[in-house]
């Protein structure tokens, strides 16, 4: 089947079969692999993306649900100037490790910081309750998302 | 020109230099590297725990359209595993499998849903041998061996006595005995298993790319079963994501994908599932421990004397070594004089298990932490104070064991989160269901002597210096998230006093960088960031040569301010630039090399057979104080506040340091609330994410962290081990809080609702 979506600002398409996951079109057919493979049954988190602003595990996703729709990944986060502030502050804080679950756990406070631009210490963790890691122990992660939503809030 | 100061680098809170790939997606891990016309490889695993091979027919699934080849057992004889004397485990299982889910085929397709409909049509014949599932099944009179030269399935039984145990016991005032069961674990890092190998059939050249923490391991292990010269082989270790110890020795998976491109003549990739992530476990094994200690009315240990019995899986992997480091390792955080160790490591058939951080000791450091909680509750102590009473009489201690102490934070630790957790104020008075626990652990930084020693030094770091006045740090040591690249950045420009942006870093690829050992055993930090100091005094003399020369100047009067050589105030100096230029005049590009060596004496004891194991050049020490609050109607614990307080010699970057001890108390915590891997006749009942319960960022508690510098006279700038040992203190400092909260005290890891709950009712009866 043909699909055609927006994926991060750019129209696209795709001849794919109708079993193809979001979370395979963006990896094999366009090979954005920051959205990673954890456990492709929705456990994990790895592998959310942006569908029309919502963070979704793309591994649930079927690309046919996709028609017309918009996608951004982590790739489409940064400008050519620079990073975004959850970028920026996940970095400068060291709030990852291997960093396999950053973009997920980016994305996932991405639409938070949307919905919430002062996001309490517990709204913060509901929302990236979702996305597993196990290196941190979220402390770092947590206070990379206050300082970013902090940031925005001052430059917006 | 007195404002000319050498760039700090050491000390500083440095962001990882790996971290804008990772923050931008950029970072390729291995199953991120999908070439056009790549093959896939599907591994067929063995539906029986047990079993003799008979036949395995692949005539019907090699006709089905895609399929390009499929390999079985028969592909290579060569046995693979970490450990030279135990080394009997195949790629593709051979003539037996010996736990459900063993690799026995391979199908390489064109894609996935071609190669599994290909397995799904090979006939795989087997009969079906009795199966035994936990250590006392296999250990029972006239169980079949899983392995012929494993009578009794006892892969490795270590005794040892050192000091006087029974007169110890005599001579003490109290005894105090419990036996504790652990639950086996697993690692669950966020990246499953993957590895893409790719074969020049014209050149018979193998390159593979795999997630790994030993990818020199790998390579020996690659060139093993191809029965390849290791110089034909590449081995690239990617990006990696997590490790833990499930991939300190080298995983099936990598191989058979290196077997399978060779068979294929071609390029391809196997992305294992969580599934069977799990199942290639390499986790922490099933402990059953009994343990009895004597003290004195004060407190004073007069003998220790246990059993530790290890469910070790099918296969050998590292299991000698942590059945000896169960043992071994009891040494060097208080001082023992009698000691009675006896360690059984059992063969079973389920998945092997491995090297898991706190390798070896995590669990019996809980049983003794545990009972040590117990023995002070009985005797009226505070469990701080029975600690102090037993401190090593060091630093600069011997053990029994023969391992040298030189640095020993434990007190300042004790201290530490005595102070700040307000012990003396709280304790005891927190009210009903609430508690307040005490633990501690310690690690090696590096084992003294690795596991395939072949004479060369520890460690070998190259820095290349070229002509644009860049550095280049190319080191074999696997970064895989701990943050390894820029511990050895730091290093290399503290010692060259340059700003970390002069540098770049390569790590891990066999054509282009130094061997190395690999991520494990905490070793990194503290032999690669030495032999990276090494490197960088190297060159930092050939730049003080060259600028000498230049200069006109003695070397000895020529000082490097990073940025800056000058030869005494009157002199008008060089830029870096200008001396890199003279360096290389007439050179041309040079690479300078830095090793770094163990020293004997840290090597280990000849008193016990494989008493040679716990020998490191130095040990890390952690304290930590958790505080708890049950519900009473559910038994629901919460981990209120923890905090921990690690010697970590010297943080080279705090802010790695805290990341790592974060982790490693949120780590600790999983295996003592949730975790625990279950199965069912030898199925895996728990092998995905959802089932095997590791905790979310809800059971996430607030963590203090104290960082305790003592220098240890021969780290890189005094650092030793920042990311075991605080998970080994956790557990027990959570379940002594739990004790203290309840009156009735867990043995048994994880301490789910149910079990505490039972706990609960027993005591109310």
């Amino acid at each position: 089947m043909d699909v055609e979506l927006i994926i991060n600002g750019e129209e696209k398409t795709a001849s794919i079969p109708p079993e193809t996951t979001l979370l395979k079109l963006l990896r094999e057919e366009f090979y954005l692999t920051g959205a990673k493979t954890g456990c492709d049954v929705g456990d994990c988190g790895a592998c959310t993306v942006l569908v029309d602003g919502e963070a979704v595990n793309s591994c649930l996703m079927l690309a046919g649900q996709l028609q017309g729709r918009s996608v951004e990944t982590i790739e489409g986060l940064a400008n050519l100037e620079d990073f975004h502030p959850l970028q920026k502050n996940f970095e400068d804080l060291g709030s990852l490790q291997c960093g396999f679950c950053g973009p997920g756990m980016i994305l996932s406070a991405k639409q938070l910081l949307e919905e919430n631009p002062e996001p309490t210490k517990q709204e913060i963790q509901d929302a990236i309750a979702g996305n597993l890691c196990r290196c941190t122990g979220y402390t770092k992660i947590v206070e990379a998302v206050a300082d970013a939503a902090k940031e925005m809030r001052e430059e917006p | 020109m007195n404002e000319i100061k050498r760039n700090q680098s050491i000390g500083v809170p440095k962001p990882l230099v790996d971290g804008p790939e990772k923050v931008s997606g950029k970072a390729l891990y291995s199953g991120d590297f999908v070439p056009k016309n790549c093959l896939v490889g599907r591994i067929m695993r063995s539906p029986v725990a047990h079993a003799e091979i008979i036949n395995i027919d692949i005539i019907e699934a090699q006709k089905l359209p895609g399929v390009k080849v499929i390999i079985t057992g028969d592909e290579t004889d060569e046995p693979f595993g970490i450990l030279p004397i135990a080394r009997f485990e195949f790629p593709l299982a051979r003539d037996k499998v010996r736990y459900r889910g063993e690799p026995i085929a391979c199908v390489v397709a064109v894609d996935v849903e071609t190669a599994q409909a290909a397995i799904d049509v090979i006939k795989f014949e087997y009969k079906e041998l009795p199966g035994y599932f936990k250590s006392k099944e296999a250990m029972a009179e006239g169980a079949v061996n899983l392995h012929e030269h494993r009578p009794g399935n006892i892969e490795r039984e270590v005794d040892f006595e050192l000091g006087e145990v029974d007169a110890g016991l005599a001579d003490s005032d109290f005894i105090l005995e419990e036996t504790f069961n652990c639950a086996e674990i697993c690692q669950v890092q966020s990246e499953p298993h993957a590895a893409i190998a790719e074969f020049d059939v014209e050149r018979q050249f193998m390159t593979v790319r795999a997630s790994t923490q030993v990818p020199y391991y790998d390579h020996l292990m690659l060139a093993k079963v191809l029965k390849m010269d290791e110089s034909k082989i590449r081995m690239i270790k990617p990006f990696v994501g997590g490790g833990f110890g499930c991939r300190t020795e080298s995983l099936n998976i990598t191989l058979i994908c290196a077997l399978a491109a060779r068979a294929a003549r071609g390029t391809v990739r196997i992305v294992a599932s969580r599934e069977e992530t799990f199942i290639t476990h390499r986790g922490r094994p099933e402990t059953d421990i009994d343990m009895k200690i004597g003290v004195k009315k004060n407190g004073i240990i007069t003998a220790v004397d246990y059993t530790a019995i290890q469910r070790g899986g099918a296969y050998s992997g590292y299991g000698v070594v942590t059945i000896l480091y169960s043992g071994g390792l009891l040494f060097g955080m208080y001082d023992l004089q009698a000691v009675r160790y006896k360690g059984l490591r059992v063969l079973t058939n389920t998945p092997p298990p491995g090297a898991m951080r706190g390798h070896g000791i995590t669990d019996v450091r809980y049983a003794f932490e545990s009972l040590l909680d117990k023995i002070a509750s009985q005797l009226n102590i505070d469990p701080i104070e029975i600690r102090r009473k037993n401190y090593l009489k060091g630093p600069n201690y011997e053990t029994l064991n023969e391992m040298f102490i030189n640095s020993y934070g434990l007190p300042e630790c004790i201290d530490w989160v005595e102070k700040e957790s307000g012990w003396k104020k709280r304790k005891g008075k927190l009210g009903k269901f609430k508690g307040l626990g005490v633990g501690c652990g310690h690690y090696i930084s590096g084992a003294s002597k690795p596991v395939n020693w072949t004479g060369e030094p520890h460690a070998t770091v190259h820095l290349k210096l070229d002509w644009d006045s860049s550095i280049t740090i190319l080191t074999g040591a696997p970064e895989i998230g701990q943050g390894s690249s820029t511990m050895a950045t730091q290093c290399a420009a503290e010692v060259l006093g340059l700003d970390m942006s002069r540098f770049q870093i390569l790590t891990s690829d066999s054509k282009l960088t130094p061997k190395d050992n690999g991520a494990y055993s905490s070793r990194i930090t503290y032999m690669v960031g030495n032999a990276t100091i090494d490197a960088a005094k190297n060159l930092r003399n050939i730049l003080i040569e060259a600028a000498a020369k230049k200069l006109d100047a003695d070397p000895d009067d020529v000082e490097c301010l990073g940025e800056f050589y000058t030869a005494g105030s009157q002199d008008e100096g060089l830029t870096f630039e200008e001396v890199v230029k003279a360096a290389l005049e007439g050179t041309g590009t040079i690479t300078v090399s830095g090793n770094f060596d163990t020293l004997p004496e840290s090597w280990g004891t000849k008193k016990y057979r494989g008493g040679a194991i716990s020998g490191s050049m130095a040990y890390a020490y952690a304290a930590q104080v958790v505080e708890v609050s049950i519900d009473p109607d559910t038994a629901a614990i919460t981990v209120e506040k923890v905090w921990a307080a690690q010697d970590v010699g010297k943080a080279l970057n705090p802010l790695s340091v805290e990341g790592q001890i974060e982790g490693s108390v949120w780590m600790g915590m999983g295996q003592a609330i949730s975790e625990g891997t279950e199965y069912h006749e030898g199925l895996a009942i728990t092998n995905s994410m959802l089932d095997y319960r590791v905790p979310t960022i809800v059971e996430s508690p607030p963590i203090e962290v104290g960082i305790i510098e003592t220098i240890d006279p021969n780290g890189p700038f005094g650092a030793k081990e920042a990311g075991e040992t605080s998970l080994i203190a956790f557990i027990p400092a959570f379940t002594n809080a739990v004790a203290d909260a309840l009156g009735v005290r867990p043995l048994d890891l994880p301490v789910t609702p149910d079990k505490l709950m039972e706990l609960i009712e027993n005591k109310k009866e």
